[in-house]
């Protein structure tokens, strides 16, 4: 075993009053490549922003080069060699790789203005080490995604980078970005360097990596060399969690089909062919950037289609806009709440009727208001959204009955086909599961439910049929009897089930 | 302390009474309200672009160029109903051009309205050749005129216009579809669209009521000067935005009301009557004006950073 250069003891770490890291230990070996793999918020993240000190833990030790350190900001650990390749890269498209490479520590003269000899000299030499033959004078923008990827790189290195820490590296990148990424990676370590590799593609862990660290739920679950392992293992580990009966699931009787879709594919997602039945729950799972939300932003008229049908009863849309999918029954309950799933700005009243106000008013569009209220004051009821009356602002109300209101508003539209996208994403455990009793209400109406939701044990625990989705494509569907968290995690990598 | 822009308005009528003997004259009550209704026309239609986060510059120029049309059509012989109708249609038609720019072209709207600004003086200039167009003499001039300076139950009828203008865009605002749809599209554009809302046609009512209303304000001009002037309206848009400011709205948009620009839009008229009837130097009333304005935004800033 090689030396240890990166250590973190018993890292804990709490956002207010939430543990989100207990007791983790983290290690970096020098010249390895240590893989970080787990499902969306296992703590990955977390833990790499403790390391290069933009959150501060809440316990624990970090020890660089066998001395404890305290990492208050970025800049400090940039100083003890520790670079974070961000998976959303952080360069300037708009300036030149040279200015990309040096920005904030440009090279002056005595004068104080920059020497640009020198910054794009040393900036080439940098390039040329990771065979980059680009000229250090064009503009990142200009650049494939690999080669920005590189160029951040080069930025690392020019820092004196010991540990490179890289986010999904592989996400955007063809195959042979990937495995001129991958030779990088090899140089790397071959020159001592050390490298935090994090990805949910568990191919390229086993292609590139030394050992693995597996985190689950903020927890530690094990640290192991790569040749102890295998995909399966892992997988499992990332997944045992335990399955608590929260969710009130209640049996369907599946009615026909109403919702066809058939080799649906655009920019985002290839060749999807599903169907949704009456009063069924189809979860939708998958890892971060598997397309899952845009395949629904699709089904809602957001993203156009390039090929395919989607067929609503028998009858085939064109969904040019979120308008056409509400008049042929189709709704969508937003994950980006505050972006794109209610206005802020309006109040209770104002967000519920927003997609249906048509029938709340005449034909020049008068709104009644007595009709509005009336119905509002049924949904505030109903769904006990907790607010001091239909003229709340929608920025005093907590998170989860935010996400009532959002949902109240597209019920309001009268769809045949409700599409939630991460239903209970921020909000709390008491209206977690008010939200789980509404959408068996839903259900037992007769609706048609699509629910894509990053937490397993919600898909396994609410869905009738789980579908996986993986880089864009259906890697599998599984009826509920036969569905396991490690089967859907198998079919999440991209693994087809035995 | 709610309504900060009527507390100003208020201070302004108090210290106004105090300082001269002649301000609660109903001779002056009535000028100050007739000189404020060119601006309030305009204003309204600002009020709707700055609530969807957008400005109109061009009204400007739309007054300028509406102004020569209805007065050539006037001095030709037209009818006034034919030419009022047609002028206010045009200033729609430019209206809806600057909401095409904007929703369909992608333009930021001060852009866009800053291009057509630009060019409706140009081609005001061209068509005018400079001059102003005058319409005393021909058939139809005396009723055209009766729209500046004709009086009904001894309340000028700009008055009348001005109010009404108001009471339709409350109405719009408060009552109709459309009315709701500008705050929702002010407060989150892309929420808007998921709740199946085609903004670009709220933003198309929007620039075209701007541009209906420009035109509107041209018309009055012209009538009550009984001619068109090639430079008429020119920096009208920024009396405009400074009364919808004045009146409490966002420019971040989502956030105001009709009620703060009819407040807005007296504050200012006030503040040029006093200073006229102060006898300050032209030179000093802008100074004066432009320290009024931003002391009355920055109370609202306050507020607002308060609560």
């Amino acid at each position: 075993m090689s030396e240890t250069i990166i250590a973190m003891k018993n890292i804990a770490k709490e956002f207010s009053g939430v543990r989100v890291l207990k007791n983790v230990s983290f290690n970096i070996y020098d010249g390895k490549v240590m893989a970080l793999v787990g499902e969306n918020g296992a703590g990955k993240s977390t833990l790499m922003k403790i390391l290069t000190g933009v959150y501060t833990k809440t316990s624990g030790q970090i020890f660089a080069y066998g001395k404890e350190v305290n990492f208050s900001n970025p800049k400090d650990s940039q100083r003890s060699g520790i670079a974070f390749i961000h998976q959303e890269l952080n360069l300037i498209r708009h300036l030149s790789i040279g200015e990309n490479i040096f920005l904030g520590r440009e090279p002056v003269s005595k004068l104080g203005n920059i020497n640009w000899k020198q910054l794009y000299n040393e900036s080439k030499q940098w390039l040329d080490k990771l065979g980059l033959k680009e000229d250090p004078r064009e503009l990142v923008g200009n650049l494939s995604v690999g080669k920005q990827q590189l160029v951040e790189i080069a930025k690392a290195l020019s820092l004196n980078a010991k540990v490179i820490i890289m986010d999904e590296p592989t996400g955007a990148l063809t195959v042979a970005e990937t495995e001129k990424l991958f030779s990088v990676i090899r140089e790397l370590k071959a020159n001592g360097h050390s490298i935090v590799y994090i990805s949910h593609r568990l191919k390229e862990i086993f292609e590139i990596c030394d050992d693995v660290t597996v985190l689950r739920d903020g927890e530690l679950i094990c640290e192991k060399s790569i040749d102890e392992l295998d995909e399966d293992k892992i997988i499992e580990m990332m997944v045992g969690r335990k399955l608590d009966e929260q969710y009130p699931r209640i049996p369907c009787e599946p009615g026909e089909v109403v919702l066809d879709v058939r080799d649906l594919t655009n920019k985002f997602v290839k060749d999807v062919s599903f169907t949704l039945r009456q009063g069924e729950i189809l979860g939708i799972a998958g890892l971060m950037g598997a397309g899952r939300t845009e395949l629904a932003r699709t089904l809602y008229g957001v993203y156009r289609k390039d090929r395919g049908e989607i067929i609503l009863e028998n009858r085939k849309l064109r969904l040019r806009h979120p308008t056409d999918a509400l008049k042929q029954g189709i709704a969508y309950v937003s994950e980006d709440r505050k972006g794109n799933g209610i206005v802020l700005g309006l109040n209770v009243r104002e967000n519920i009727t927003l997609s249906a106000l048509r029938s709340y008013s005449g034909r020049i569009g008068k709104i009644s208001r007595s009709k509005e209220e009336q119905s509002v004051q049924n949904y505030i009821q109903s769904m006990t959204i907790k607010t001091s009356g239909s003229g709340q602002l929608l920025k005093y109300l907590s998170g989860g009955n935010q996400q009532k209101v959002s949902i109240a508003k597209n019920l309001d539209a009268k769809p045949k086909v409700l599409i939630l996208d991460e239903p209970t994403r921020g909000v709390d455990v008491g209206a977690k599961k008010e939200i789980y009793e509404l959408i068996n209400q839903f259900k037992k109406q007769g609706m048609s439910i699509i629910m894509i939701s990053s937490e397993i044990p919600e898909i396994l625990g609410m869905s009738d049929r789980i579908m996986v989705m993986h880089e864009g494509r259906i890697m599998g569907t599984l009826d509920r009897a036969e569905a396991t968290q490690e089967k859907i995690m198998t079919l999440a990598v991209g693994k087809e089930v035995s | 302390m709610k309504n900060k822009p009527l507390i100003v308005l208020l201070i302004l009528c108090v210290i106004m009474s105090i300082l001269n003997d002649r301000f609660w004259t109903w001779g002056n009550i009535i000028t100050v309200l007739r000189q404020t209704s060119i601006n309030a026309v305009i204003a309204t239609g600002m009020t709707f672009a700055i609530l969807i986060g957008g400005i109109d510059l061009s009204v400007g120029s739309v007054l300028a160029i509406c102004g020569a049309i209805a007065a050539s059509m006037i001095s030709s012989g037209y009818d006034v109903v034919l030419t009022v109708v047609l002028t206010l249609l045009l200033g729609l038609g430019i209206g809806l051009v600057n909401g095409v720019l904007i929703s369909k072209g992608r333009l930021q709207p001060f852009i866009a309205t800053l291009g057509t600004m630009t060019l409706l003086r140009g081609v005001t200039l061209v068509y005018t050749q400079g001059k102003p167009i005058r319409t005393t003499g021909a058939e139809e001039s005396v009723l055209f005129s009766k729209i500046g300076t004709g009086y009904f139950l001894h309340i000028p009828i700009p008055i009348y216009i001005m109010i009404l203008v108001f009471i339709i865009a409350y109405f719009i605002l408060r009552h109709l579809r459309i009315g709701r749809y500008i705050y929702a599209l002010g407060s989150n554009e892309e929420a808007t669209m998921y709740s199946g809302i085609k903004t670009d046609n709220v933003k198309l009512f929007v620039y075209s009521a701007s541009g209906l209303l420009a035109a509107l304000a041209g018309i009055i001009v012209t009538a009550r000067l009984s001619s068109a002037q090639p430079t008429a309206g020119a920096g009208y848009e920024l009396d405009a935005i400074a009364a919808v400011v004045l009146g409490g709205t966002s420019m971040a948009g989502g956030i105001g009301a009709i009620s703060g620009t009819v407040i807005g839009a007296l504050i200012i008229g006030l503040l040029n009557n006093a200073l006229n009837l102060l006898q300050v130097p032209s030179y000093y009333q802008d100074v004066a004006k432009g320290v009024v304005i931003l002391i009355a935004v920055l109370m609202d800033r306050k507020q607002k950073a308060a609560r």
